[in-house]
């Protein structure tokens, strides 16, 4: 049997590998736009030209520039700024709250079920619905939105968090650290929690993925940060009523998304099957 | 399978009675006041306090939550603010609207993504299994509304094939209808289309390394019969939970498609209602939202169950 499926998957190695190299190519050259985009820009995003109005793609204006006569690529480029910066912060956001809310469940017993029941309400409503209403609660604003797509993505990073510590809290090691006398936060924090890391990392790079497209989606309808800020979702909605004589408005803060979400996707697909070889596919 | 069905449905009140209330207490992350939203439209103080005794807002909070959950169990979601009319009422007045749109979008991703799939795992790792899932991983990468831009920007704008935005209902002009919706089911399908057709891979993968499929090769069965009478049919359980799944994020990809193709259905009203911050819409909607997500994860296991002894006795 293991000869059988040995072979196919030598042959699959290399190209997973390839996979995560694009990803990690793809999100750099994202991360790299986006630090550098205060010097990069060739124009002020936020700086109108009414005498260049939906003008065409040319060597100035690479991306052409939008209905206020604003430099579409400069846009992009701080977009990328503030689109991985509300990324990065729900990531991170979602990895402590699910970290907090999977371990108190799987490690206090008393807690799991309410915790749980919880985290399955929250799991009835889309996230992308869920995250519009809080938002446009909240009122729009960078923090609020990542608090919201926080909210949005926790529960099922909590549940993940859970699943690896309900397994790991029966290991022998735990047992053992146990058995040594340690308190049980401290086997907790030093000994369940650090093994768990793997599965909560590639989560979390989905997790970055998500956000950038939510904030893509509650920008366009008019819930994230509020225009002028260069988001792609704004540059995008901007776009959108002259589409018909200046598509290159819309078309270029959606390749933006893509090559950012496509990166991220790629990312966690090869470090998901780098920590899990049972999960390669 | 009695107990099953009692367990589940038990655990199932319990996560409903939360969602209604999460649905409620939305209107507790509003900063200030709930109804000074309303001051900016120019009320008077006189309108502005009626308002406050519509919404229940001048009475303690456990009075309102309690008359919140009297009116859910009659089926009664409240009186919009903006529509002066009944919350379900409007609901169920849309509802055809996005269901006949997410439908169209669950079949053709479905059948997209199992299709597929399918040739991913048959042809594995040769370059039909390459192309599937380098198409599979862009789809999940293009966000939909924007992907409905550009849809509506080629076929609508430029060669004119379909309306730029719309609905005509399916019992007045079913072509009508089937134009009207061919771009925004198109745009769903293609995202939940990739999460399909990597999820049936994987099954497939699975399945076809079991000893009863080396059996049916060596029994002599044709390649076709072995992988679709043998495989294919093992493989669709599993596939039952991932249709389940596409149905679930279909509620959410519609709220927003609706958006873009401005097509009078749940989602748009329930957008509507969240941006002129009309509450009875908004808890009407995600309490309504939420059920139905609940209830389509229930039909799922309850399928499940049936096709799979060991889940319910479990």
């Amino acid at each position: 049997m293991s000869a059988a499926i040995g072979l196919p998957r030598m042959r699959w190695r290399p190209r997973l590998g390839r996979g995560m190299l694009i990803g990690a190519l793809l999100v750099g050259f994202v991360a790299i736009v986006a630090l550098a985009a205060p010097v990069l820009t060739p124009f002020d995003p936020l700086r109108s030209n009414v005498r260049l109005r939906l003008h065409a793609p040319d060597a100035a204006h690479w991306f052409g520039t939008d209905h206020l006569g604003r430099d579409v690529a400069s846009r992009v480029m701080a977009g990328a700024r503030l689109s991985m910066l509300i990324g990065l912060c729900t990531a991170l956001a979602t990895g402590l709250c699910g970290t907090a809310i999977g371990a108190a469940a799987g490690f206090v017993r008393a807690l799991d079920n309410p915790l749980m029941r919880l985290m399955d309400a929250l799991m009835a409503f889309p996230a992308i619905l869920l995250a519009i209403a809080i938002s446009a609660t909240l009122g729009a604003s960078v923090g609020n939105v990542i608090i919201a797509l926080t909210v949005a993505t926790t529960p099922h990073t909590a549940r993940i968090v859970r699943a690896s510590v309900l397994v790991i809290r029966e290991l022998d090691y735990v047992e053992a650290a146990r058995a040594l006398g340690m308190r049980e936060a401290r086997v907790l924090v030093r000994h369940v929690l650090p093994n768990a890391l793997g599965p909560l990392i590639v989560r979390l790079t989905y997790v970055f993925a998500t956000a950038i497209l939510a904030e893509a989606a509650l920008s366009f309808i008019g819930v994230g940060p509020p225009p002028p800020a260069p988001t792609f979702g704004n540059i995008i909605a901007g776009g959108r009523d002259f589409m018909g004589e200046a598509p290159w408005v819309t078309l270029f803060p959606g390749l933006a998304v893509i090559v950012s979400v496509l990166g991220l996707n790629l990312l966690g697909d090869g470090l998901r099957d780098w920590l899990d070889p049972r999960m390669k596919s | 399978m009695l107990p099953f069905l009692v367990r589940r449905l038990a655990s199932m009140v319990v996560i409903l009675a939360l969602v209604s209330l999460l649905s409620f207490a939305i209107i507790a992350l509003v900063p200030g006041d709930p109804a000074s939203a309303f001051a900016d439209a120019g009320a008077t103080p006189a309108q502005m306090e009626r308002l406050r005794h519509e919404l229940g807002l001048d009475r303690p909070l456990a009075e309102q939550m309690a008359e919140w959950y009297w009116r859910v169990l009659h089926g009664d979601l409240g009186q919009s603010i903006l529509l002066r009319r009944s919350v379900t009422q409007a609901i169920v007045e849309r509802l055809p609207v996005t269901l006949s749109l997410a439908a169209l979008a669950w079949a053709c991703a479905i059948a997209g993504g199992v299709l597929a799939g399918t040739a991913a795992a048959a042809w594995h790792t040769r370059w039909p299994d390459q192309a599937v899932m380098v198409t599979a991983l862009l789809g999940l990468s293009i966000p939909e509304f924007w992907l409905g831009l550009m849809l509506i920007l080629l076929f609508a704008v430029r060669w004119g094939w379909f309306p730029t935005g719309g609905f005509v209902p399916l019992d007045q002009d079913p072509l009508g209808w089937l134009r009207s919706v061919a771009l925004p089911a198109g745009a769903l399908a293609v995202t939940q289309m990739g999460f399909v057709a990597r999820m049936t891979r994987a099954t497939m993968l699975d399945v076809l390394r079991q000893d009863f499929m080396r059996t049916a090769t060596a029994k002599g069965l044709g390649r076709r019969t072995v992988l679709l009478r043998h495989g294919l049919a093992n493989a669709l359980v599993p596939i039952l939970t991932v249709a389940g799944i596409v149905a679930g994020a279909l509620l959410g990809g519609t709220v927003v498609i609706e958006q873009v193709f401005s097509i009078p259905g749940v989602g748009r009203l329930v957008i509507g209602g969240i941006l002129s911050r009309d509450y009875p819409v908004i808890q009407g909607g995600l309490l309504f939202v939420g059920t139905v997500y609940l209830v389509i994860n229930l039909v799922v296991d309850i399928l499940y169950a049936a096709a799979d002894p060991r889940i319910r006795l479990g």
